[in-house]
């Protein structure tokens, strides 16, 4: 198996074996982490500029650790402090990063179909952060290679993923990858959350929350976004706790070693209590960890992609 | 067919990793402090061998580490071939050790010297000495071994095989000469 895209736009777009290539390529890539000098030499002298149109903290900060590591040299770009600003538009903004010979743009937007299009126009590599409701092929990855990780092989793993899958570029990369590489996957939400025809990605749908955990091996907790409904967020919060929420009583019912996954920022008593997402199940925290070796190799993997080459040639 | 010829057969490749193992002895005066490093891939077999070996002449066991290259290469951006990434499992501190790095064909050198960077990014070794089973010349940069199995000039049009019965069902050195 050859990698040869120089893109990461989705895992729609990737075949089980180009999944599975990334996820042994993070496997070898995790132990440089654990050295005293954290650092690889292979992307030295490579620029990675990370464009950042959405607030988000730790998914760049992660990029930007596991770009260093491999000895790139990284720029951060937050649009609230650039020409975007001023007007300038997405393509213009992608070929001026381009006119200053970086190697790979990683893209974080807020309309779905963004890191595609900013692909098509530039011969430089783009790797997809995040855009709109559409793909987060790195969470998903992170959080396949965890599960890996803890249960060995993704093949025939029920997996149920709870929260807003309707909005959730998190659950719809899930789903695309998980399938991929033979999971079955649950959906469970209220109605309100669940988009129409999704049973079409190969998911089954649950609204009851007890019934998506029984005999699940992993459930993955997507966090709940009340804050943008202001000053009415508070009883929704409430009831959904009480119908959704992931507890220890819920936990109890079901298999005794369920991974718990959550790709963060925590909600505390919205999503998830406290004492589930502190508790034995819990692996929250090495998604972190695992976050970083996945986008490494990520990296590594663009950074060589074939078409990029003969796009040069030209 | 590629036309190609034994440079050494099983029993000679069995003989190289004893008389080595004796040197390695020998050189460090005993196994104190002593650690083998085995380059992937052929590298770590034959790292294990000598590890064998030692123990048979000394009885003591000596810790053997893996050793992947891929990321401290210099012809990254230029191989047309794309590498793959293995785990480096050195799971012991090379800190003041002596560490004998372990591969199969010395050649150009510039496989042990992504090594050395590599070794060195894991710590401070108190030496780093080289064991091949082939050397076949042609370096390009100033690097040179402490142990040889064999030493085989060779010309450029030719390349050096070695199959070891661990990954390859056979023990056997080939010369090989490109068509």
């Amino acid at each position: 198996m050859v990698w040869t895209r120089k893109d990461l736009l989705g895992l729609d777009d990737l075949s089980r074996e180009e999944i599975e290539l990334i996820l042994s390529t993070a496997d070898s890539f995790k132990e440089v982490s654990t050295r005293e000098i954290k650092k690889v030499p292979a992307l030295r002298g490579k620029t990675v500029v990370n464009l950042f149109y959405e607030p988000s903290t730790r998914t760049r900060v992660s990029f930007e650790v596991a770009a260093k590591r491999l000895s790139a040299d990284v720029i951060n770009i937050e649009t609230e402090t650039s020409s975007v600003k001023k007007g300038e538009t997405l393509i213009d903004t992608g070929t001026n990063i381009q006119a200053l010979n970086a190697d790979i743009i990683v893209i974080r937007h807020n309309y779905s179909g963004a890191a595609m299009m900013l692909a098509k126009h530039l011969h430089i590599s783009v790797v997809n952060a995040g855009d709109g409701w559409h793909e987060h092929p790195t969470q998903a990855l992170l959080d396949m290679f965890t599960l890996k990780e803890k249960l060995g092989n993704i093949q025939g793993l029920k997996v149920s993923i709870v929260g807003d899958i309707a909005h959730s570029r998190v659950a719809r990369s899930n789903i695309w990858g998980l399938i991929k590489l033979g999971a079955e996957v649950t959906v469970c939400a209220p109605k309100i959350l669940i988009p129409p025809a999704i049973e079409e990605m190969g998911v089954r749908v649950s609204h009851d929350i007890e019934e998506a955990l029984h005999n699940a091996d992993a459930v993955n907790v997507l966090r709940m976004q009340f804050e943008r409904d202001g000053e009415n967020a508070f009883p929704k919060q409430v009831e959904y706790f009480k119908n959704f929420g992931i507890t220890k009583e819920r936990l109890q019912k079901a298999k005794k070693n369920i991974i718990v996954m959550h790709p963060g920022p925590l909600n505390r008593g919205i999503e998830i209590s406290s004492e589930v997402a502190d508790g034995a199940n819990s692996v929250i925290l090495e998604q972190v960890t695992n976050g970083i070796a996945v986008r490494m190799a990520v990296l590594f993997l663009v950074a060589q992609g074939q078409d990029k080459k003969h796009e040069n040639t030209d | 067919m590629p036309d190609k010829s034994k440079l050494l057969d099983k029993e000679a490749i069995r003989r190289s990793i004893v008389r080595i193992a004796h040197e390695i002895l020998e050189k460090n005066k005993g196994t104190d402090d002593l650690c083998l490093v085995g380059i992937r891939s052929r590298g770590v077999y034959l790292a294990e061998r000598l590890k064998a070996a030692i123990k048979t002449i000394d009885e003591k066991e000596i810790p053997v580490g893996i050793l992947d290259i891929t990321l401290y290469r210099d012809d990254l951006s230029l191989t047309s071939s794309q590498p793959v990434v293995h785990k480096t499992e050195i799971d012991f501190d090379i800190a003041d050790k002596n560490v004998v790095l372990v591969d199969d064909v010395l050649y150009t050198g510039r496989t042990i010297r992504a090594a050395l960077d590599a070794l060195i990014d894991l710590g401070r070794p108190r030496s780093i000495q080289l064991a091949v089973l082939i050397d076949r010349g042609h370096r390009e940069l100033p690097i040179r071994p402490d142990y040889v199995g064999k030493n085989i000039p060779t010309s450029l049009h030719e390349t050096v095989e070695v199959r070891l019965m661990e990954v390859d069902g056979a023990d056997e050195a080939l010369l090989v000469k490109k068509e």
